[in-house]
């Protein structure tokens, strides 16, 4: 198959090779993109029980602050880069955010975790290297960036992960969504937290490289898990609503167009104080030129990303930016940017396929009922 | 060893008269994975070999099934439009895709037999 040669590996690869996955190359990584069972089953699995995936990929990096309280003083110097508010996060807690450009557009989505003397960031993979760049240019006068390379990232989703983590370390039963701690397993530091990208209750867990494949094993040994590649990430993802960086949201997105007003907090709606803010706090106060939405195409035929977005008969108002097949929602679900004045819900539709058009209608987001478990 | 003959983009032939059924190769599901719709060409369509004849989604893409003679469509497989996991669990039966009327017997010269195909196929390794 594809020569990996020049393809960055994780610490599980030598375990998705036994396990039968097909790796591809992604974000310059070897990783799983099925396994035997195969998408369409590891999707509705992760639905019904618990999936285990390989996210680590992912950039890990930790924030501390190098005068004054190190969490406090870290978060209060990445609210330069980023719209959400950091400085009220307590520890324990974790926020959705973007880094921002001077246009408004998003560099890249992250998540960031209050701990005790840091914070803890995670990026996609693919932008990993210019957050890094990013985070230095601007932070590294006042904070000590740590890109965490030696930690491996898994995640356990699905209504029955907790449960089977807990038969390990109970106390993360008592995590509520986006919650994080710190515990010891078997002589090594885990940090999880009740977060995820599928849309249902679940862990992640930042695991040292070293201790990964023996947690997976373990985990995989329980007879509620299996392992779920990239293919049933994407797809439950999609049904669940969230955006893809590089697909649904870019440098050239802001994070109100992408519908993503909710990450940021009250307090800096109106403020300034991160690239881009006075764009983004017009969009937020005179409502975007055009929005994200969720669509349902009629029949069975996927509509996938690049597809035209027409009103019926009409003028081109937008183009998908993810589509494919919903298993759970039993059909065809997209994501697309449309103008503002046709994004209500209700809205008529039709998409290009194939040089002909398919009838189909704007949706409420998500696809499927997100399931988290919150307090 | 069955008579099925298959083109280099993984599609199988059996010929029966002047009838060809046509579907796509084991091989080929397996690379697909599950497939979750097919597009298949209207009955009485005249399709040229080679040419784009029905389409083939997968979770992850769409891929083009190729016409493998010239001919008339004169049969499709409609069951695919409710079921098309078959193309998947029964690729060389319940999953065939349609028939044509073959134009030109000697566009069978075009297409490997079943042992040249699996040497093909080695040869993708």
């Amino acid at each position: 198959m594809s020569d990996d040669a020049d393809l960055k590996h994780t610490p599980l690869d030598a375990l998705h090779r036994e396990l039968g996955a097909r790796m591809v190359p992604f974000a310059g990584y070897a990783m799983p993109v099925q396994y035997p069972s195969g998408i369409l089953a590891e999707h509705q699995h992760t639905r019904t029980a618990a999936g285990l995936f390989d996210v680590s990929h992912m950039g890990q990096v930790r924030l501390t602050a190098k005068g004054g309280k190190p969490r406090q003083e870290a978060a209060r110097a990445l609210e330069a880069l980023v719209p959400a508010a950091l400085q009220d996060l307590e520890p324990g807690r974790m926020r959705y955010t973007q880094f921002t450009n001077e246009t408004g557009g998003i560099l890249d989505d992250l998540m960031v975790t209050a701990m005790g003397d840091h914070l803890g960031l995670v990026v996609n993979a693919g932008c990993k290297d210019g957050d890094i760049a990013h985070l230095r240019a601007h932070l590294s006068d006042t904070c000590e960036i740590e890109y965490m390379e030696s930690r491996a990232l898994l995640a356990l989703q699905g209504p029955k992960a907790v449960a089977v983590f807990s038969r390990f370390v109970p106390q993360v039963a008592e995590l509520a969504f986006m919650q994080a701690a710190t515990w010891t397993f078997e002589g090594e530091r885990l940090q999880i937290s009740r977060s995820g990208y599928t849309g249902e209750d679940g862990l992640e867990i930042s695991v040292p490289g070293h201790a990964a494949e023996s947690l997976a094993r373990r985990l995989l040994a329980e007879e509620e898990v299996l392992p779920i590649g990239l293919g049933a990430r994407d797809s439950l993802r999609l049904e669940a609503g969230l955006c893809l960086y590089g697909h649904d949201i870019d440098t050239t997105t802001t994070p109100v167009e992408a519908g993503l007003t909710w990450s940021i907090q009250k307090a800096r709606r109106s403020g300034g104080g991160y690239p881009g803010a006075e764009i983004i706090a017009r969009q937020i106060a005179e409502g975007p030129a055009r929005k994200r939405v969720g669509i349902r195409p009629e029949g069975r035929a996927p509509v996938r990303e690049g597809a035209a977005i027409r009103l019926p008969g009409g003028e081109t108002i937008g183009a998908v930016t993810s589509g494919g097949f919903g298993a759970t929602a039993g059909g065809p679900v997209a994501m697309g940017y449309v103008a503002a004045g046709h994004a209500a819900v209700g809205q008529a539709l039709e998409l290009e396929l194939r040089g002909r058009a398919v009838a189909a209608e704007i949706v409420a987001l998500p696809f499927v009922p997100q399931r988290y478990h919150r307090n | 060893m069955s008579d099925r003959l298959y083109t280099k983009d993984h599609e199988w032939v059996d010929v029966d008269g002047d009838i060809a059924t046509v579907g796509i190769s084991d091989h080929a599901q397996e690379q697909l994975g599950d497939v979750v719709f097919v597009e298949l060409p209207e009955v009485g369509r005249a399709v040229a070999q080679n040419e784009d004849a029905a389409v083939v989604e997968s979770v992850k893409a769409a891929s083009e099934v190729y016409a493998p003679l010239s001919g008339e469509v004169v049969e499709v497989n409609e069951m695919l439009a409710e079921d098309p996991a078959q193309v998947n669990a029964d690729p060389y039966g319940m999953g065939w895709f349609m028939r044509i009327r073959i134009d030109d017997p000697s566009e069978l010269d075009d297409l490997m037999d079943e042992e040249a195909y699996k040497d093909f196929l080695a040869d993708l390794e």
